[in-house]
C-alpha cells in the first residue's frame, strides 16, 4: 500500500463502509482539531465513540467517553488515532486485540508511523495515514469547496444533499479524480504535532 | 491502479464547478446574496468557530466565488484559493498573514508599477518594509535577506512584459532563508507557467487580466501552494500560534496544507474586507473556461507582432522574450515554452512625440491602462501612467520617452499589424 498518496475510491470506500468510529485522543476542548472532527463526523451520521482516559465516564457531545478501546462494549469499524506517532503502535496493538477486529486504522493529519501501518495491514486491516477524515469527507462530498479548497475531484453529475440540515452534502458523489496537483501529498506538518 | 489525472483544458472548464445540487443548473449560479441562513444556533456556532464547512456572509465566502477559488487553485496545482476584490487586494491579504510591523520582505525591482507604489507607500504605512532586489542579478536577493525577512515577492513574467524571472533560482534562496516565495503569475497565467512547480509557495493573481480575459471585471486571487511548513518556521503567528479571534485555534495544525488560504480568508479577508462580488466571480469564471485557447492565441499574435515590429525602420528596439536573441529568451524557453505572453514594450526612434502620435493614430488598438483583454491595447507610459516621474525615473522604470507598451488581443493578427502599420506611418 502506497501511503504517500491514496486514490479517491480507497478513501471513499472506507468512509462509505464504516459506521462506528472510535476516536482515540479526542479532546473536550472546543478549539482542538479532534473536537472539530468528532463533532463533524457525528453530524454526518457516524456512530462516534470518544476514547480518552482523562475524560473516561464523562459525556462528549452526548456520547459516553471510554478510557481505552477494550472498554467499548460494541463493535468498532474504524479506529481514528488523534495521538502523536510514537503512540500509534500501542494503539494498533490494542485495536488488533478487539473482537471483532476493526476494519480500518486511520492516523490523523500530520501523523505517520509505517511500522504501525505494517502491523495493521499484516492483520488484514486497511490503513490511512496523515489525513483527516473530516477533511476527506468534506473533499469527496465537495463541502470543503465552500472554503476554496482544491477537492481534486471533477464531475458533471449533480451533487447529492446529505438529506437533512443546511449546507450538508452526501459522500456518494460521482466524480473523476481531478488531482492535477501533488501538493496534497506535500502535507507537511511536524510528525509529532500531538493533537 | 492510480486515478487518471485530467489535463489543463479539462480543469479549466470543470475544476470547482458541478451541477447545482438542488436545481440542477449546469452553469455556476450567481449566488448574489450577502448572507446565508443557519439551521440553528449550534450550526451557526460551528460555522463561526471554523468547525464545519459552509457559508456565512459573502465578505468571508460565497459559493460562486468558491468555484473560482477551486478552479484557479487546481490550474496552479495548489491546495486552495481565495478570491478577493482586486490583484492589489490579494497582495494586501496575503502579506497581512505573513507580516508584522517592522518586518521586511524582499521584492524584485521589476514589477507592475502599481505594486511598486503599493509596496513603497501603502505597505510602509503598515510597517511592512520592502527591500528591493534585482531579478537580473540573483545574488542581490540573497544579500537582501535579513533576520526580519518574512517573504520574497516576484512576478513570473514581469509587467509590462519582456522580463522573465528565474523563479527556481529565487525559490532556492527563499527555501534557504526559510521564507515563502510569493509569485505574481498574472501575465503568464498557469497555462504558460506554474510557479509552484519551480518552488513558489504562494501564487497571487490579478484576475482582471488574462484569467478573466475580457476586460469586464476587477478581481484578485491567492493560491496556497501547500508547500510551506508554517509550524517548523515558528515565525508566522497567524499560522502557527493559537488565534484569539477563534478561541485559540492553531490554523496550521487544524487545516494542514491549506492553512494559508484559510488564514487569508478568516483572518485577513474577514477583518480587512476586500471581498469580490459574486457577479464578478461569475464573469471571471466564464473567462477561465477558455483560458488555454485564449492564451495560446494571445502568445501567437504577440510573437507575430513582435517579429513584424523588429523589421520596421521607425522602431529602435523590441523587448519580447519570445524573439530569439532576446536577453530573456533562454529563460522564456524554460519557464514559458508555449509562448512569452501577450504584453511587451518597444521603442520608437522618434521618441516622446512619436509615441504620442502613435497612440493617437491607432484605430483598432484601444488607448488605455489595462492589459489582458480580448482587445489589443496600447499605452505610451511616459505621457500617461508614468507622467509624474522625472525623465531619469521614467527610464529607470522602463518607461522612457520612446517606450510604447502593447497588450496584444485576440483579433486577426493581420488586422493588428495593419493598424500598427498605419499608426506608425502617421507617426
Amino acid at each position: 500500500m502506497d501511503h504517500d498518496s491514496y486514490d479517491d475510491k480507497y478513501i471513499r470506500g472506507i468512509l462509505n463502509t464504516v459506521k462506528t468510529i472510535a476516536m482515540v485522543g479526542v479532546s473536550a476542548n472546543t478549539s482542538r482539531p479532534s473536537y472539530f472532527a468528532f463533532k463533524y463526523l457525528l453530524e454526518r451520521g457516524y456512530g462516534m465513540i470518544p476514547v480518552n482516559p482523562g475524560l473516561a465516564g464523562q459525556e462528549l457531545l452526548g456520547r459516553k467517553v471510554y478510557a481505552r478501546l477494550a472498554d467499548i462494549p460494541e463493535p468498532v469499524d474504524m479506529v481514528d488515532i488523534f495521538r502523536s506517532s510514537r503512540h500509534a503502535i500501542a494503539i494498533v496493538e490494542e485495536a488488533l486485540a478487539l473482537s471483532p477486529r476493526p476494519q480500518v486504522i486511520w492516523l490523523q493529519l500530520g501523523i505517520r508511523n509505517d511500522k504501525a501501518a505494517s502491523l495493521a495491514e499484516g492483520s488484514g486491516l486497511k490503513v490511512v495515514m496523515n489525513r483527516c477524515p473530516k477533511i476527506e469527507y468534506g473533499r469527496l462530498s465537495s463541502e470543503i469547496a465552500w472554503m476554496g479548497v482544491n477537492t481534486r475531484t471533477l464531475t458533471a453529475k449533480k451533487a447529492r444533499l446529505f438529506g437533512r440540515g443546511i449546507q450538508r452534502m452526501a459522500l456518494n458523489r460521482i466524480t473523476v479524480a481531478g488531482g492535477a496537483t501533488d501538493a496534497a501529498v506535500r502535507a507537511q506538518k511536524p510528525d509529532d504535532a500531538g493533537q | 491502479m492510480s486515478d487518471r489525472l485530467p489535463g489543463f483544458a479539462t480543469l479549466a472548464i470543470h475544476a470547482g464547478a458541478q451541477p447545482d445540487p438542488t436545481t440542477g443548473a449546469r452553469a455556476t449560479p450567481i449566488y448574489q446574496t450577502t448572507s446565508f441562513v443557519f439551521e440553528d444556533v449550534d450550526h451557526a456556532a460551528s460555522l463561526f468557530g471554523l468547525q464545519t464547512f459552509g457559508n456565512i456572509y459573502t465578505r468571508i465566502g460565497n459559493p460562486t466565488n468558491a468555484v473560482l477559488e477551486e478552479r484557479v487553485a487546481a490550474l496552479e496545482g495548489g491546495t486552495a484559493g481565495l478570491a478577493v476584490g482586486s490583484g492589489h487586494a490579494a497582495q494586501v491579504v496575503a502579506m497581512h498573514c505573513l507580516m508584522q510591523p517592522g518586518d521586511e520582505f524582499v521584492a524584485a525591482k521589476k514589477l507592475y508599477g502599481g505594486s511598486i507604489n503599493q509596496f513603497n507607500h501603502a505597505f510602509k504605512n503598515f510597517g511592512w518594509n520592502v527591500v528591493w532586489a534585482e531579478p537580473d542579478d540573483i545574488g542581490t536577493f540573497e544579500r537582501a535577506v535579513s533576520a526580519r525577512t518574512k517573504a520574497i515577492f516576484i512576478e513570473s513574467i514581469a509587467n509590462p512584459g519582456g522580463v522573465i524571472t528565474d523563479i527556481e533560482a529565487i525559490g532556492k534562496i527563499a527555501k534557504n532563508a526559510g521564507v515563502p516565495l510569493i509569485v505574481d503569475n498574472t501575465l503568464a497565467t498557469p497555462y504558460l507557467c506554474k510557479p509552484i512547480d519551480y518552488g513558489a509557495d504562494i501564487v497571487v493573481h490579478s484576475l482582471t487580466k488574462f484569467l478573466g480575459g475580457h476586460g469586464n471585471s476587477i478581481g484578485g486571487l491567492i493560491v496556497d501552494g501547500g508547500t510551506f511548513n508554517w509550524s517548523r518556521e515558528k515565525r508566522y503567528p497567524m499560522l502557527c500560534e493559537p488565534r484569539p479571534e477563534y478561541h485559540g485555534i492553531v490554523l496550521h495544525e487544524t487545516f494542514g496544507n491549506f492553512a494559508f488560504a484559510i488564514a487569508c480568508r478568516v483572518l485577513a479577508l474577514r477583518d480587512i474586507g476586500p471581498a469580490l462580488s459574486p457577479f464578478n466571480a461569475f464573469l471571471i469564471l466564464t473567462g477561465t473556461e477558455t483560458l488555454p485557447l485564449r492564451m495560446q492565441r494571445h502568445c501567437d499574435n504577440a510573437l507575430a507582432v513582435a517579429q513584424w515590429l523588429v523589421e520596421r525602420r521607425e522602431v529602435a528596439w523590441v523587448s519580447y522574450p519570445g524573439l530569439p536573441g532576446d536577453r530573456y529568451h533562454n529563460l522564456a524557453k524554460k519557464y514559458v515554452p508555449k509562448g512569452a505572453g501577450a504584453c511587451f514594450t518597444f521603442g520608437l526612434k522618434g521618441g516622446y512625440d512619436a509615441g504620442v502620435r502613435l497612440v493617437s493614430n491607432v484605430k483598432l488598438f484601444s488607448h488605455l491602462a489595462n492589459i489582458g483583454d480580448t482587445r489589443s491595447l496600447i499605452i505610451h507610459p511616459a505621457s500617461t501612467t508614468h507622467r509624474q516621474l522625472t525623465d531619469a525615473q521614467k527610464i529607470q522604470a522602463g518607461a522612457g520617452p520612446d517606450v510604447v507598451r502593447l497588450s496584444i488581443g485576440l483579433e486577426d493578427k493581420d488586422d493588428i499589424i495593419a493598424d500598427l502599420e498605419q499608426g506608425l506611418a502617421a507617426a
